[in-house]
């Protein structure tokens, strides 16, 4: 497989995978701003910072309100991470490996996109973002279908998960790392309403409030959240989770090409890691500096992997 | 399609008797199904300096062109023979030149000649095959008469038309299928596949050689053709950048290391090939692919210099070049061609203007041309001035009364001019011609202009069974 197609493939997932959770932060935020209205700026400030792309958004607004936020974060082509841009950026990578998807994979994309496009040509207007919601959520559901559905389990399979995944790990630090200190134990009014909103906020950003709910009977509590985003074993957007999941495509790679590289100790060496550590380990050194080196590790391991297998000349 | 008379021509019948059954309304709503199936498939093609959101697609016609088996067969003889005769052609040009010698061809036409590629001169290709892929343009001006209007012997372009208008064709009307006995066209890539492996290079080992397709990316407007070829015939699809000389062969950047390809059929202009050894701004190339092809580390198809078979000054000696090489007079007409290089001939072009279709002889697309009965009187006399500055540039043709096929239009189906471009593959021990081709359509009604960029459309074409 060529170089070049592995890397339009890493990157065309892990494109799919940002737009999906930007739309779900712009969804929790508009949830938030809906209910506290108060808060609204503040939460949507978070939120933009949390995407990544707070000094793309001030170059064009001064402050942070709830519809040019919303329309900066799902459409806007000053931000090369709105959700269409990225799906658009998705497209452009899926056409330039179309060999290496199927026609079904193919098809999703570009369906997705042709939607999206159709779905956010003009400014989102209030009343139909639950659709846009919808929509966004069903075409990912699409892509990820087709490409479990129709794939070889192969190399091609190996660097979409990739993708998926270091891109998913490093959202999810972000989101930690935004609203670290909503979890602080330390945060003294424990169980105030504001604090429920604001877990609340965190969990429906990685649409884990109902699976949270479930393991831990609607007893919000910051270190469990904590806990359940980053050491959890099932949560698939779980830091723990993404780690595994890497470090098994990373491993189906080796087994494919019978070729040991640095990314592989990288991995495991970041997974055995997490697997020493308890959630309290973390608070005691610092929740704060624990996120700001694991997204650093995160992405050295990215840059390794487009290094180990010639994604560029 | 129909008769003197009125009456429905043979090959269709069966098929006039069928779209009997379908109102207009229906029929309408089927050719917008159709565009539907074309966008979300991702049929597009670029245009040149867009975005990606004006992707375009090509007009396709839901009424199907019908050929008789009987009328194919006569096409097929045709077309073996002059891409046979091709091919000995440019073996000659491009070592003894008998041709020349035996004075068929001036000397001028190959000396001065753009396509003609100086480092090609001595170098056997693969098994003798120059022209892997041919794309043979034809007109139809009666019931038993074919011309043949441009041998497309560089990189021809719109196979992935004839195969994917047929699988629209299939999903659209499945019925249709049952009723007329239609020769498939689905056989072409691992026709395509096996006619490139069986011209392998003496470097090649394994019993797999392995090919690529070259394209020059994204952005070309033939993409969508280059990824589909590659895909169904299971070829790497590459770019220039991928690839780099490594121990004297041509190899790909994979994940794991550089692996050399046996075959590399390109969709790249010669010009752009090689920026050693010809273009150096060219980044769509290989620098040095040249030196390794004429050491026989890689099999180039169509193989570089094919560009001097198929310019429109030679073509108007095709028929001594088919008498040349084959020994018998051509099947297929030949366009009644005057070379205004030539005095008497440029003379008579200039009394003739409003009569006469003008072409470049380099030019292609359709861009640059003079329709003369189609052109005002302020056109033609523009177009004079340029002919007489330079009438070497130019050939000219009488206009053909070329047939009409109906399309589907808003007030109902409606006579328009096609051409048809049928696809030869040549491999060292046969050449193939797929039952089918592409049928361009000059939307346009009375136009006689079929090419995508000048917005003509495409049907599917069927070859009926015996």
């Amino acid at each position: 497989m060529l170089g070049r197609h592995a890397c339009g493939l890493y990157w065309m997932f892990r494109q799919l995978e940002r737009a999906e959770n930007t739309a779900r932060l712009v969804e929790a935020g508009f949830r938030m701003a809906l209910t506290r209205s108060v808060s609204a700026e503040g939460e949507w400030e978070s939120i933009i910072t949390t995407a990544g792309c707070r000094q793309a958004f001030l170059e064009v607004h001064d402050s942070f309100e709830t519809a040019p936020v919303i329309d900066f974060m799902m459409r806007s082509a000053d931000n090369p991470a709105s959700v269409l841009t990225l799906f658009e950026n998705a497209r452009r990578n899926a056409r330039q490996v179309r060999t290496s998807l199927t026609r079904d994979v193919w098809e999703a994309v570009n369906e997705g996109w042709m939607t999206l496009r159709e779905l956010l040509r003009r400014p989102v207007k209030i009343a139909e973002l639950p659709a846009i919601m919808t929509a966004i959520r069903q075409q990912s559901a699409l892509v990820r279908g087709q490409l479990y559905g129709t794939m070889l389990q192969d190399d091609i399979f190996a660097y979409a998960r990739l993708g998926t995944f270091v891109e998913r790990a490093d959202n999810t630090a972000r989101l930690l790392d935004v609203k670290y200190y909503v979890l602080l134990p330390a945060t003294s009014y424990v169980g105030s309403e504001l604090d429920n909103v604001q877990w609340e906020t965190v969990l429906r950003s990685v649409s884990a409030d109902r699976s949270y709910t479930w393991l831990h009977g609607g007893d919000n509590d910051p270190s469990e959240i904590a806990d359940f985003l980053i050491l959890d074993r099932h949560m698939p957007r779980s830091l723990y989770y993404c780690c595994c999941e890497i470090v098994d495509n990373l491993a189906s790679l080796e087994r494919e090409y019978h070729m040991r590289k640095p990314c592989h100790d990288m991995a495991e060496e970041g997974q055995a890691r997490l697997n020493r550590l308890s959630i309290d380990d973390i608070f005691a050194a610092g929740l704060h500096e624990f996120i700001t080196d694991f997204l650093s590790r995160n992405n050295a391991l990215g840059r390794q992997i487009e290094t180990d297998y010639r994604f560029y000349e | 399609m129909h008769d003197e008379a009125g009456a429905p021509r043979e090959p269709y019948e069966e098929y006039t008797r069928w779209l009997s059954d379908y109102t207009p309304a229906e029929l309408a709503r089927k050719s917008r199904e159709a565009e539907t199936f074309f966008r979300r498939t991702g049929i597009t093609f670029n245009v040149y300096g867009a975005r990606d959101a004006d992707e375009r697609l090509i007009p396709f016609d839901i009424v199907p062109r019908v050929i008789s088996a009987r009328e194919w067969a006569r096409l097929e003889r045709g077309i073996e023979q002059r891409v046979r005769a091709i091919n000995a052609f440019l073996h000659d040009i491009y070592h003894k030149q008998e041709i020349i010698k035996a004075g068929r061809l001036p000397l001028n036409l190959i000396a001065n000649n753009d396509a003609f590629l100086a480092k090609m001169i001595g170098v056997s290709p693969p098994g003798g095959v120059y022209t892997h892929i041919v794309g043979t343009d034809l007109v139809r001006t009666g019931p038993n008469d074919f011309y043949v209007l441009e041998d497309n012997a560089r990189t021809p372009s719109g196979v992935s038309y004839m195969i994917e208008n047929r699988e629209t064709m299939l999903r659209m009307f499945p019925e249709l299928f049952s009723r007329v006995p239609v020769q498939s066209v689905g056989d072409y890539p691992v026709n395509l596949r096996r006619a490139l492996a069986r011209s392998a290079p003496p470097a090649s080992r394994g019993a797999r050689p392995v090919i690529a397709v070259l394209t020059p990316g994204i952005h070309n407007s033939a993409y969508f053709e280059h990824a589909f070829l590659a895909d169904q015939m299971g070829a790497a699809l590459v770019e220039g950048h991928d690839l780099r000389v490594v121990d004297g062969r041509i190899a790909m950047r994979t994940t794991q290391g550089f692996t050399p390809i046996d075959v590399l059929y390109r969709r790249v202009d010669d010009d752009y090939l090689d920026p050693l050894n010809f273009r150096a701004d060219s980044v769509l190339g290989v620098p040095g692919i040249m030196d390794v092809y004429r050491a026989g580390g890689i099999t180039i198809a169509n193989a570089p210099g094919t560009g001097v078979a198929d310019d429109k000054a030679i073509y108007s000696y095709m028929p001594e070049i088919i008498e040349f090489y084959t020994g018998k007079p051509p099947i297929l007409k030949n366009v009644p061609t005057w070379r205004c290089a030539e005095a008497d001939a440029l003379k008579y072009v200039l009394e003739h203007l409003d009569e006469l279709v003008v072409k470049e002889v380099h030019g292609s697309g359709g861009y640059g041309m003079l329709v003369g009965p189609a052109a005002s009187k302020k056109e033609i006399a523009a177009f004079r001035k340029k002919l007489e500055a330079k009438p070497a540039n130019y050939i000219a043709q009488p206009t053909l009364a070329l047939s009409t096929v109906p399309v589907l239009t808003k007030s109902g189906l409606s006579p328009r001019h096609v051409d048809l471009r049928p696809f030869v593959l040549v491999s060292p021990d046969r050449i193939n011609i797929t039952p089918g081709g592409l049928t361009r359509v000059a939307m346009k009604k009375g136009s006689l202009v079929v090419n995508s960029s000048q917005g003509g459309g495409t049907k599917d074409t069927w070859i009926l069974e015996d």
